[in-house]
């Protein structure tokens, strides 16, 4: 298999009818070890060793700017030519550094070794050197791992990955209980936390949580909503466990988030009617909000370069709520399972690609000269120089942009390229 | 394996992508997975690029393993001809890459392009982003000078006179400390002086300029990280001397420019003529620092405390600035690169400091702290560890960060340098007059604490009490009794984490267990400079 070889083709597959243009080639998107950069900050507890190369250090501190933190909760335990060489025993090393760092740290709870690039290709096995390190550490720190390598993993998959490793330590229980599935901004959680109490939906637990040394319990009752399209591998997990899943649209804009409510309400067996009094008020907000955006909006183009797998969701919103015109809807791979609900909602007469060749993609955004194109920071600046308006993908991860809200403020991201232009009379 | 929590350098690749980057038509092939493009960013987003850097990623994944990888290369390469037409290719592996061993350097040279192909071996697990760029540097100059190497022991034949002396300017690049200027300003210099440039070199220059390298006279070695390896290698093969001194500062720039008359067999004198060391007055330079630090207003920069961490050449320059030209004390001299060690070391002896070589960012954070400097000049990671311990800094190298590529003209090489030198490293400081002001009026609820010097960010009185709570160690301290705390706080914000640091090490050292205002005033005479 070689990118010669693959040529691009429209493939129609599963339930949904919807043709996918598959890409192999040139990927301008991180690696699964950038999701560190905010699952660090969301556990408080917890610290993310990387067990890799300088690049995956260079990397983890490039990719977000994220210097503004004195002493993080992550990092990279560099491989060198002595480990490579057989000449120290890498897994010594990573006890001994493992030590010194909990030594540094007496407040960490949990440490996850991070899997890279380099570790996966000579083996490294993260996996034993975790249970190793936990008939040493137990109960005082608990060691996990997962692997957030760019030959396995896509940006936010590395999320995903680490999500995965609290379902094996999930305690059983049969108690009904809602579990909400994703990394949420902490003020995003506490308003779907009031929203969810207010609808008698009072037994929610939000994984992860905001310490990774509490693990919430799963069984038969427990009802899974997603809020986080990148989850699927964590909610097959789960299902796996015996919870069952509420299929939904993501909370994104007024009707997204009155959608996904309404999985949890219907699920519960709220009354419409409560339904309506509880999200009215909120529901209204956010429209208000959102019809201040829609004119700088309705009727632009837009072209999506893969990125955080929340492309078809956002999608949906802009052209639902905002009036957006689609023109190809970039993702970096294509859950079926996890966006169909979304997939339904998205018109017809767009290009919906998976995977990313890079510069036949950029000659497709040249030659649709779209009105917004997101993407990453790499390519946002060379795009602009060419005259096309960009929005930043990474803001997207990082911003709070779930629920009534945050409605406004998501639409305004898309809005300010525009706003900014207007203003500009140099 | 080694612990980092930052990193003052990338890979060796990301050097090589420097050289490629700063070039105008060469392209590099990088055998690399998904993930590794985050690089592309420090140039679009750092450096503000305005086109992508001239580099194709093979992306391979996991399932390409043990088949297909060597494959991909071999598309990558042909794709990446086909589309960007360079005039010369470098084929190289990231880390991950070279410990599949797919050879990607000569799988590109047996594809028979009609174009130079360098094959790049850079040792990810041992060196790093510096030594990257050098050695790139030197490789794909190598390579596209292999046929005009002359033979062994053939004399270079003398200039002539009728032509104007010709230099290379070797070594700026994009992410570098302010090469784009530094250029410029040295481009006068040599004008002044009747030397052409021949050609700069990685920085704006084509693969046909390198080519014409030989033409010039000698080389100005300007960033040695990125160029003394070429410059040494075209000294030896084609007998071209390069010059030794960074004309950074006043008094090295007066140096450089005599060093490189020499080189030229020009006359220094339409620059050195009007420079009259050790002279005050607006004429005695043609650069206004000089006379700034001798103006009065500069009487309060006197023994300053300045602590010194960077990239070898910047660190050094700068330390004599400091001392020489500044008038400060340098409390610490250090750099982050191995390569460069004995000169710092070296540098550092000049000035009665231990260098201090380390890319560890927390043990620079403690020796930082520990030197209690009142000025931080290092890289944009220093500029977290002052922010953290409310200890003024200015950026002098690279590592750099988006506002260390500033809109204005502003090189830190030769006379103008010098001025924005003396302009960067003032300002993060309380102000001369400002700082009396606010030790006679201590007390004036508007020019207290909470209030900071008028001309720094409204943030700074928040992270110096930060920094004050932080520098206490008041678990297992001397304890302060009320009136020495009381008087301790009369002392200016700027020098109160000082004060009371000193205070405490010196009860413990006399075993003291309170502190009273007469400790507060015997530590001060203890200590006093």
């Amino acid at each position: 298999m070689s990118n010669l070889h693959d040529i691009p083709v429209a493939t129609r597959s599963g339930c949904d009818e919807r043709p996918v243009l598959r890409e192999r080639g040139q990927r301008e998107v991180f690696c699964g070890l950038t999701g560190i950069v905010w699952l660090h900050r969301k556990l408080q507890d917890a610290f993310f060793l990387v067990v890799g190369s300088r690049t995956c250090a260079h990397l983890i501190q490039s990719a977000a700017g994220v210097m503004i933190f004195a002493e993080p909760r992550f990092g990279t335990a560099i491989l060198t030519d002595r480990d490579l060489a057989g000449m120290a025993d890498a897994n010594d090393e990573l006890d001994r550094l493992c030590v010194t760092l909990l030594e540094r740290r007496p407040e960490i709870r949990t440490l996850f070794l991070v899997g890279s690039c380099p570790s996966e290709v000579i083996k490294l096995d993260l996996a034993r050197a975790a249970e190793r390190l936990n008939a040493r550490l137990l109960p005082q720190v608990r060691v996990l791992s997962y692997s957030g390598s760019g030959i396995e993993t896509t940006f936010t998959q590395g999320e995903d990955a680490a999500l995965r490793t609290f379902v094996p330590l999930m305690p059983h229980t049969d108690a009904r209980q809602l579990m909400v599935v994703g990394c949420l901004p902490d003020i995003v959680e506490d308003q779907f936390r009031r929203q969810f109490e207010q609808l008698g939906i009072a037994d929610v637990v939000f994984l992860p949580g905001r310490r990774a040394a509490d693990v919430p319990a799963i069984g038969p009752n427990t009802d899974l909503l997603p809020a986080q399209p990148f989850n699927g591998d964590t909610v097959r997990a789960l299902v796996a466990r015996g919870a069952r899943l509420l299929r939904a649209p993501y909370p994104f804009g007024a009707e997204g988030t009155t959608a996904w409510l309404q999985a949890a309400a219907r699920a519960w067996g709220v009354s419409p009617a409560a339904f309506d009094a509880v999200t009215g008020p909120a529901r209204a907000r956010a429209e208000t909000a959102l019809a201040r955006q829609r004119p700088l909006l309705a009727g632009r183009s837009l072209f999506m370069l893969p990125d955080s797998q929340l492309e078809p969701s956002l999608a949906r919103f802009l052209h639902r709520e905002l009036g957006m015109r689609l023109i190809e809807v970039g993702t970096p791979f294509l859950d079926r399972q996890m966006v169909s609900e979304e997939l339904a909602l998205l018109p017809d007469d767009i290009v919906l690609s998976e995977g990313q060749h890079l510069d036949r993609q950029l000659d497709r955004v040249r030659a649709a000269r779209p009105d917004l194109t997101v993407c990453g920071l790499g390519l946002a600046n060379p795009l602009e120089a060419e005259g096309l308006a960009t929005k930043w993908s990474i803001e997207l991860v990082f911003s709070p942009i779930h629920g009534y809200d945050q409605a406004g403020d998501l639409a305004e991201l898309f809005a300010r390229p525009f706003a900014r232009r207007a203003r500009l009379a140099v | 394996m080694q612990l980092t929590l930052w990193t003052y350098e990338g890979p060796p690749h990301i050097g090589a992508m420097r050289i490629a980057t700063s070039m105008r038509d060469l392209h590099y092939v990088l055998h690399a997975p998904q993930g590794d493009t985050y690089a592309d960013l420090l140039f679009t987003m750092i450096e503000r690029q305005d086109r992508r850097p001239p580099v194709t990623y093979t992306t391979f994944q996991a399932r390409d393993l043990g088949g297909s990888t060597a494959e991909l290369v071999k598309a990558a390469v042909a794709e990446a001809f086909e589309r960007f037409r360079p005039a010369a290719l470098l084929v190289g592996d990231s880390c991950t890459a070279e410990l599949i061993q797919d050879q990607s350097g000569a799988l590109a040279a047996g594809m028979q392009l009609p174009i130079p192909v360098v094959a790049l071996e850079l040792p990810a697990y041992s060196k790093k982003e510096n030594w990257g760029a050098a050695e790139t540097f030197y490789h794909l100059v190598r390579a596209l000078l292999a046929d005009q190497v002359p033979a062994p022991g053939s004399k270079r034949p003398p200039r002539d006179p009728a032509r104007r002396p010709r230099a290379n300017l070797l070594g700026p690049t994009v992410l570098g400390f302010r090469c784009r200027d530094d250029v410029t300003e040295i481009r006068r210099l040599l004008d002044a002086l009747g030397i052409d440039v021949n050609v700069v070199a990685p920085l704006g220059a084509s693969v046909d300029d390198l080519r014409r390298l030989p033409d010039a006279d000698f080389n100005i070695d300007l960033y040695p990280e990125v160029s003394r390896t070429l410059t040494g290698w075209l000294n030896r093969s084609f007998g071209m001397p390069a010059t030794r001194t960074i004309p950074m500062g006043v008094g090295a720039t007066r140096d450089f420019i005599a060093e490189v008359a020499a080189l030229a067999g020009v006359d220094p004198s339409p620059l050195l003529g009007g420079e009259t060391p050790g002279a005050a007055g607006r004429s005695s330079s043609a650069s206004r620092q000089p006379w700034y630090a001798r103006s009065v207003d500069s009487t309060y920069l006197t023994g300053k405390r300045v602590f010194i961490f960077a990239d070898a050449t910047h660190a050094i320059a700068a330390a004599r600035i400091a001392a020489e030209e500044m008038g400060f004390t340098v409390v610490g001299l250090g750099c982050y690169a191995r390569d460069f060690a004995r000169d710092v070391r070296e540098a550092a002896a000049r000035y009665g400091v231990e260098a201090l070589i380390s890319d560890d960012y927390l043990e620079v954070e403690k020796a930082i702290a520990a030197a209690a400097p009142e000025l931080v000049l290092g890289t944009q990671m220093e500029r977290h560890i002052a922010k953290r311990l409310g200890i003024a800094c200015a950026v002098i190298s690279s590592p750099i960060h988006v506002q260390d590529v500033p809109a204005r003209y502003s090189p830190v090489y030769g006379f103008e340098g010098a001025n924005v030198l003396f302009d960067s490293w003032v300002h993060p400081l309380v102000m001369g007059l400002e700082e009396h002001l606010l030790q006679m009026f201590r007390d004036d609820f508007e020019f207290n604490d909470a209030a900071p010097a008028s001309h720094l960010p409204a943030v700074a009185a928040q992270t110096m009490a930060v920094a004050e709570l932080g520098m206490s160690d008041a678990d297992d301290g001397p304890a302060w009794t009320a009136d020495g705390e009381r008087e301790l706080k009369k002392i200016p914000f700027f020098v109160r984490g000082k004060a009371r640091r000193n205070t405490e090490s010196y009860a413990r050292s006399r075993g003291l267990s309170t502190i009273t205002v007469e400790t507060l005033y015997d530590a001060k005479a203890h200590f006093a400079r």
